[in-house]
């Protein structure tokens, strides 16, 4: 069963991929990505807001998705939300498949998606205040290759 | 009756995270009006429909589209996660 959690706490990216790789016996191939804050020029800090309900129910659909088409053994998708420092993970996602381009490609599809399709927006707070992260058109154009 | 909820820098022009909204109104863009003709904030916050997206009981949905039997409404700039 894919798991979702969205959580303000940090997480283990160590504990986090050793449960989700754990006691597979015909599982080939886990792929994780691991999203980490980025200073982008004296950035102290990032708010993540979020629309509770909505995220769950919307990364819900696209692991499904994901599941159906590159048929996952399973999936793992974890995303922060709060304050959080540059160095600090984002988020995280992992896919368990027979083989490895299901689950590398699983993977990108799910972070495609992620982007533009998660409810969540960031806020970057840094020497000249803080601003809205726009949304980029090239993340919206990533999802046409799916 | 409907819930009406806004995110991010919506949210912050018109000052409150949701409310809920008396209204007759037919579809999403007709919503829009009613909220703009009401107040300047209303206005800023909606001045230009391309830069806004909006989810009709979390599903996103599209400007042209009915509120018959919606109950929550939101507002919001695209999503920027991952």
């Amino acid at each position: 069963m894919p798991m979702i959690r969205v959580q303000s706490e940090p997480f283990s990216l160590g504990d986090e991929a050793e449960a989700f790789a754990k006691g597979r016996t015909d599982t080939g191939a886990v792929v994780t990505f691991t999203g980490i804050v980025r200073d982008t020029g004296g950035m102290a800090r990032m708010e993540i807001e979020h629309y509770p309900g909505m995220t769950e129910k919307a990364i819900s659909g696209i692991v499904d998705q994901a599941m159906d088409r590159w048929s996952l053994d399973d999936a793992l998708v974890i995303h922060r939300y709060g304050s959080l420092a540059p160095g600090e993970r984002i988020m995280m996602v992992a896919t368990a498949s027979r083989h490895r381009v299901a689950a590398f490609e699983a993977a990108e599809f799910l972070m495609d998606y992620l982007k533009s399709r998660a409810p969540f927006w960031k806020k970057e707070f840094g020497p000249d205040g803080a601003e809205w992260v726009a949304a980029k058109d090239e993340d919206e154009d990533a999802l046409s290759r799916w | 009756m409907l819930d009406v909820m806004y995110f991010a820098w919506v949210r912050e022009r018109i000052g409150e995270p949701r409310e809920t909204v008396a209204t007759e109104a037919a579809t999403v863009a007709d919503l829009v009006e009613e909220l703009k003709a009401r107040e300047p904030r209303y206005e800023a916050a909606f001045a230009d429909l391309s830069a806004l997206r909006v989810a009709l009981d979390q599903e996103l949905s599209d400007f042209d589209a009915p509120l018959a039997g919606v109950r929550e409404v939101a507002f919001f700039p695209p999503m920027t996660g991952g």
